[in-house]
């Protein structure tokens, strides 16, 4: 909690209540209803298409909700990691000046702020060049400079190897104790993402269940929605988080298949 | 030196620079086919132009705008691909134009020199709009090059952050209608783009950060035209077009210099 604003945890941070969204007649999100604290990981986990990034676009202010209302804490900073950049090859830009282009004034030099995320050696590479994980931890790095309250995150671990993911999540986690700033993430993979959140939403559109990880995966909604061997098989390897890696290792591949068939 | 030439020199020139900055944004925010639809408008603006009894350049400009302004409304609506209403809007647009100046039986214009450039015609007042309005342009464009480059990299993130990205797109939007409208006179409606592209291109591979290949840019667009006018001159071809083949020839050539790194 070392740079963290305020420390009243009671009132959320963000809440979203009832929200609609129709785009030209397709309902994409039906009375969601979510809140944010601070210091909390909320994860929102569902299958392609159940409008998670759609939810993120509306907590962010970028989507008006066709009903609903988003509400947002006074004097908060929020924080925005998206999955990927579409930046044109012919466009020169490295990470240092990437960084030099956000609106903070940090004391930190840009160095020290990548050397935290652990992607010092890329501060001189074209943006393009980077690797999923790296454009993760730099775009992480950019959204850290702005010192926010709330931290959102589409997807950090599309694309990056299991290797990569866990630590992507050890990252993200220790951004949460290091500075005290609420963590809202989406995510399709459901294993590594369930050990290193407090609650989780389960979202088709609506929210079919939220809790701790332990509490959704339970749920009979949960189940449906990602079918029984994946919500079995979740549960084994929440169970079994404080085994070795190979273990981790071996559960992801399986999961991995099982997601696709699921997916 | 004949007085035309020079003048034919410094309208050149003054297009080149503000042309490669805007040319490097056509090209990082791939804005290459909304550039040639505001150029194809522009037998319409000489048609607004003759009807109002305004300056020509200035009815072109008005015509630019107008079009940039549907063109950014327009792309909200969800039913078409934006490079499909790009083609309906330019077509549209350079066909509109052509059937209005038809009409007009007191005009009669050299076709050609508006689709290809006439820069040996480029007069005092013409030089005015050239260097006012692209002064302007530069100015609006260094005013708002920092956001600007961060909507480059991704719109939601600088929409976060706190910049206002439509106000922005708009003033940017428009001062492309507003540098389309002069650089008409030197390298024609049906080569503005080229002359946005190429030397922004050819500067990609000397260029480490977005200003070193903006400037770049302007320094290769500079000495396209020079070559252009000094072989449109030696061998009597159209002055347009082979400002454009200098660049052509130009790009080709960095294409196949070695890589320093």
């Amino acid at each position: 909690m070392l740079t963290s604003k305020k420390q009243d945890t009671s009132q959320p941070l963000l809440t979203l209540t009832s929200v609609n969204l129709t785009i030209s007649g397709r309902s994409l999100l039906e009375s969601v209803d979510l809140e944010l604290h601070r210091g909390e990981i909320v994860t929102v986990v569902g299958p392609n298409g159940a409008g998670k990034t759609t939810l993120l676009r509306v907590a962010l202010g970028l989507q008006k909700p066709t009903s609903g209302a988003v509400t947002i804490a006074s004097n908060i900073t929020i924080g925005y990691v998206p999955q990927k950049l579409h930046i044109d090859p012919t466009f020169p830009i490295t990470v240092r000046r990437f960084l030099a282009l956000a609106k903070a004034h940090n004391k930190h030099s840009f160095e020290s702020l990548l050397k935290d995320v652990g992607a010092e050696h890329v501060i001189d590479s074209p943006l393009q060049n980077l690797s999923g994980g790296e454009l993760q931890r730099v775009l992480m790095a950019r959204a850290l400079m702005r010192d926010p309250d709330i931290l959102v995150l589409d997807e950090p671990v599309q694309g990056v190897d299991v290797h990569g993911q866990v630590e992507l999540y050890d990252l993200i986690s220790r951004v949460r104790t290091e500075r005290g700033c609420a963590i809202l993430m989406v995510s399709h993979d459901l294993h590594l993402v369930m050990a290193s959140t407090d609650r989780v939403f389960c979202l088709n559109k609506h929210i079919c269940c939220s809790g701790t990880p332990e509490v959704v995966v339970n749920d009979p909604a949960y189940t449906a929605l990602f079918g029984p061997y994946a919500a079995r098989h979740l549960a084994i390897y929440v169970h079994d988080k404080e085994h070795q890696h190979d273990h981790d290792h071996n559960h992801e591949c399986c999961g991995d298949g099982e997601h696709n068939h699921n997916g | 030196m004949d007085d035309f030439l020079l003048r034919a020199l410094l309208g050149g020139l003054g297009v080149a620079l503000v042309a490669g900055p805007f040319g490097s944004f056509v090209v990082w925010r791939r804005l290459a086919y909304f550039g040639d639809t505001l150029a194809h408008s522009a037998l319409l603006g000489v048609a607004l132009g003759f009807l109002l009894h305004i300056n020509l350049t200035l009815g072109i400009f008005l015509i630019c705008q107008m079009l940039a302004i549907l063109l950014f409304v327009s792309q909200y609506q969800r039913q078409l691909a934006s490079d499909t209403l790009l083609g309906i809007f330019s077509h549209g647009a350079l066909s509109l134009g052509l059937v209005a100046l038809a009409f007009m039986d007191n005009v009669r214009i050299d076709l050609v020199s508006y689709l290809f450039g006439d820069i040996l015609a480029i007069g005092y007042s013409d030089l005015f709009w050239i260097y006012g309005a692209g002064g302007v342009a530069l100015l609006g464009l260094i005013w708002i090059w920092k956001p600007l480059l961060s909507i480059t990299i991704h719109e939601d993130l600088a929409r976060v952050e706190g910049i206002p990205v439509d106000r922005i797109n708009w003033l940017f939007l428009g001062l492309i209608a507003l540098i389309v409208a002069i650089m008409m006179k030197v390298v024609g409606m049906l080569l503005v783009t080229a002359l946005l592209i190429i030397p922004a291109a050819t500067a990609r591979r000397f260029a480490n950060t977005p200003e070193s290949m903006a400037l770049i840019a302007m320094l290769i667009g500079g000495v396209s035209v020079v070559l252009g006018l000094l072989g449109s001159f030696q061998y009597d071809t159209p002055s347009g077009p082979t400002i454009v083949v200098a660049g052509c020839i130009l790009f080709i050539g960095s294409i196949l210099l070695p890589k320093r790194h």
